[in-house]
């Protein structure tokens, strides 16, 4: 048996075996895993007696859900209503810029990631991104810059000054 | 146990960290004090209380709503005064230990004030302005007690509504709740007791509770706050609820994105558990009741009922045709009852003082407290609890603080995406469920943001309508498409290719949403465009008429101009800053903006010394002068 087999068995208990538990198991498996695959999203509609159109639909529809890896360091910029009056447009095209990456995607080497969400509740502390578990306050785009020169690992990032 | 015992443990155990023999430091550890760095903090009280071998308990606690303090730190030192610390980095935590802890310096370079109340009382700072303005009843012991102690909440009166309403008839609690005027704080201020009533003598042997803790609004982190500082108010409530219309299980159904909110109210469910307070049979009362987490998976539209049973049955969340009502036929068609987070933490709280008391706060249809979240740009963000029908000038500037940075103000956004914005001439509105209808939008949630001149009208229209429209669950045509085309002439206003009649369309198109659709979030989806038009008319037509972003905001309408006066020549900030090195000199060293490789990030703005000052946003962009727009054809000499 594999580790994703393992993972997978630990996830889907019979106390589970309700349809009312599918989003909470995705949730799980997503926890595990970074992302639903589709072997993974087959084997939860087997064990819950679900068409495997239920169970992509469910996946599809809640915003939480991935359906692709993330990168190492996974960047979410906020894009509530306070950071967006104080600047969190400008920061999540910093972000992008900076990163090289669209909105929404991973970079190739797995290093990077980038999202916008909806409000993380930290209003007062806008514009806010976070990286993993760390969350960045009051940002501005030669902040973010700062910032990810701190996170990027050595030698991945172009020098300025050569660049000019 | 009886309760008596277990408040008597309780109570010991609180005198002793509160009114001990050494002091207790708090440190506040909900989210937004992580964000600006507590749990470091804390790191630090630990190691330098064992360093510098002080005697002192360091305790996590949640959220007082002063956000822009934080963190925040209490020292409860015994014989002295309490004293609230703020901005408080682990760099002056050694200090404040050899200062206070040790020593009998309060260290008041570094305090916000003192510390008054507790202990059955609601915890103020005398010194702050703000709370003169304030009436805390769900706040009260928010910030002081600990949310990972269930002794906390008992020893300061908590589960005293329970024990009083395991006394009376469902009935009669259904009357206490009617008397006080209690309406529904999740936005729409429906009465309680109604609801209640409805679900009471709906037929059926299984009803459920379902505690609605998705706070979808972006800019509303009421419940959060309330969840991480005080969960034991909500079970509270939540336990009464059930006793009083018959249901024996509830859910919890909160957002995923609040993980630290899921933590502490699982710590407070397993404690309640423990004391008896939850359980098969609460109190030896006899009576039964459970609690399960829900965690929702990010869709706004699991806010509303009907889409939240769906979530919680594991489908997607769409919402259904009302009646039936929930209270009728909810999950798994069974009556179910649906209340917000601070409605049910408000439960226990008029049981244990009665309805008058209640009722004797805020104005005659709306009663009690309204717990806003305030953001934007105001001096002072964060939570704050007023007695209905306080003015929005007085949330504004009284508990706000003002404009931060001497600016001026604009506007105030109050609702999140189903509210209405409003001008400075609306400032008088009494904040309270019929008057906020009246000026065109609804209470909400709860969100305050204010705007000042640097913010676009247009532009905050479109980031709803942004929002109402990625968040559509596509069920109703109306909202589905509608919600897009209004966008999509939103975002040709901020453009500049809008016509006058695309703003008749966008009228129109807002009018046929709110018929057209069968939740609340369509139906209220177009309010902040249509509240925008209403009082923000001329910028609309500015953007039209003129290609003029008056705020200077809308990108394709604004150009960063360097006045050549006040540039220094020797300085080389926005070069380097500039990311697409749109920045040159011209022959005499002076920087230009080529505005054709220019992407208006606004960096050159910010790096740009405060004593020249030379970077300006102009608009329309054909102000920049004709001859400082592009890099000439033969370079000028680099620096």
């Amino acid at each position: 048996m594999t580790d994703k087999n393992k993972t997978i068995s630990h996830i889907l208990t019979e106390e589970r075996r309700h349809p009312r538990h599918l989003v909470d198991i995705l949730q799980d498996i997503q926890a595990g895993e970074g992302y639903l695959s589709k072997d993974e999203m087959l084997k939860v509609a087997e064990f819950l007696g679900l068409p495997a159109s239920a169970v992509w639909g469910v996946a599809t529809f809640y915003n939480q859900f991935r359906f692709a890896p993330l990168g190492r360091h996974p960047a979410r910029v906020c894009m509530g209503t306070a950071c967006h009056l104080a600047g969190g447009q400008l920061v999540l095209e910093a972000m992008a810029r900076e990163l090289e990456i669209d909105i929404g995607s991973t970079s190739e080497d797995q290093e990077f990631s980038l999202e916008r969400v909806a409000c993380i509740g930290c209003c007062a502390l806008a514009p806010v991104f976070t990286i993993g578990a760390d969350v960045f306050p009051r940002m501005t785009p030669p902040k973010v810059e700062e910032v990810l020169v701190a996170i990027k690992p050595a030698g991945a990032r172009k020098n300025k000054a050569n660049r000019k | 146990m009886t309760f008596n015992e277990v408040y008597r443990q309780a109570r010991a155990r609180w005198e002793s960290q509160y009114n001990g023999e050494i002091p207790h430091v708090l440190v506040g550890t909900a989210t937004c004090g992580r964000a600006a760095g507590s749990m470091a903090v804390l790191e630090a009280f630990r190691r330098e209380i064992e360093g510098q071998n002080a005697r002192a308990r360091v305790s996590e606690v949640g959220c007082m709503g002063l956000c822009s303090y934080e963190p925040l730190v209490i020292i409860i030192k015994p014989g002295d005064f309490s004293v609230c610390y703020h901005h408080v980095t682990p760099q002056v935590v050694p200090q404040m230990v050899q200062g206070y802890l040790l020593g009998d310096d309060p260290c008041l370079e570094l305090a916000l004030g003192t510390v008054a109340g507790g202990d059955g009382e609601a915890v103020y700072i005398p010194e702050l302005e703000r709370f003169t303005h304030e009436t805390r009843l769900l706040l009260s012991n928010c910030g002081y007690n600990s949310p990972l102690e269930i002794d906390h909440y008992i020893a300061c009166n908590g589960y005293r509504g329970l024990i009083k309403a395991l006394k009376v008839k469902p009935v009669d609690i259904i009357k206490i709740i009617d008397r006080s005027g209690l309406r529904g704080r999740g936005g729409a201020g429906y009465p309680t007791a109604a609801k209640w009533q409805q679900c009471r003598k709906a037929k059926g042997k299984h009803k459920y509770i379902i505690c609605n803790a998705d706070e979808g609004d972006p800019g509303a982190f009421m419940d959060r706050v309330l969840l991480e500082s005080n969960p034991q108010a909500v079970l509270e409530g939540m336990v009464i609820a059930a006793y009083t219309i018959g249901a024996h299980k509830g859910f919890i159904y909160i957002r995923e994105e609040y993980p630290l909110a899921i933590e502490r109210l699982k710590t407070a469910l397993s404690q309640a558990e423990e004391k008896g307070l939850l359980g098969k049979n609460i109190l030896d009362s006899g009576f039964g009741f459970s609690i399960e987490i829900v965690r929702g998976a990010g869709a706004f539209v699991s806010g509303e009922e009907t889409a939240m049973i769906a979530a919680i049955e594991g489908r997607r969340s769409w919402p259904e045709y009302r009646p039936p009502y929930p209270t009728e036929s909810g999950l798994w068609g069974r009556p179910t009852l649906v209340n917000n987070v601070k409605t049910l933490a408000y439960i226990p709280l008029i049981i244990e003082h009665g309805d008058s008391w209640f009722a004797g706060m805020g104005t005659k249809q709306s009663s009690g407290t309204a717990l806003f979240a305030l953001a934007g740009k105001l001096n002072n963000t964060g939570l704050a609890e007023v007695p209905m029908g306080t003015t929005l000038e007085t949330m504004v500037y009284r508990i706000g603080g003002g404009i931060r940075g001497g600016k001026k103000f604009k506007g105030v956004q109050i609702g999140g995406p189903s509210g209405s914005c409003l001008p400075e001439s609306l400032l008088n509105t009494p904040i309270d469920f019929d008057s906020l209808k009246e000026a065109g939008g609804i209470m909400g949630s709860g969100g305050i943001i204010v705007m000042d001149e640097d913010n676009c009208m247009v532009d905050t229209a479109k980031f709803f309508i942004d929002f109402s429209q990625r968040e559509s669950c596509g069920k109703c045509t109306h909202c589905r498409i509608g919600t897009w085309q209004m966008l999509d002439i939103l975002e040709n206003t901020t453009r500049g290719k809008a016509s006058p009649a695309d703003l008749d369309l966008l009228k129109e198109l807002a009018e046929d949403i709110k018929s057209g659709s069968l939740c609340g979030l369509g139906k209220t989806a177009p309010n902040p465009v249509l509240t925008t038009l209403r009082y923000f008319g001329e910028e609309y037509t500015a953007h039209v008429l003129e290609k003029r972003c008056p705020a200077r905001v809308c990108k394709e309408l604004t150009a960063y101009y360097i006045l050549p006066e006040k540039c220094e020549r020797g300085c080389d900030h926005c070069v380097l800053a500039c990311p697409v090195e749109a920045i040159f000199s011209d022959d005499k060293g002076l920087k230009v903006v080529d505005q054709s490789k220019c992407t208006k990030c606004g960096s050159c703005e910010l790096v740009c010394p405060v004593e020249y000052n030379a970077v300006i946003r102009l608009s329309p962009v054909s102000l920049v002068p004709q001859d400082r727009r592009l890099r000439p054809e033969t370079p000028s000499k680099e620096l």
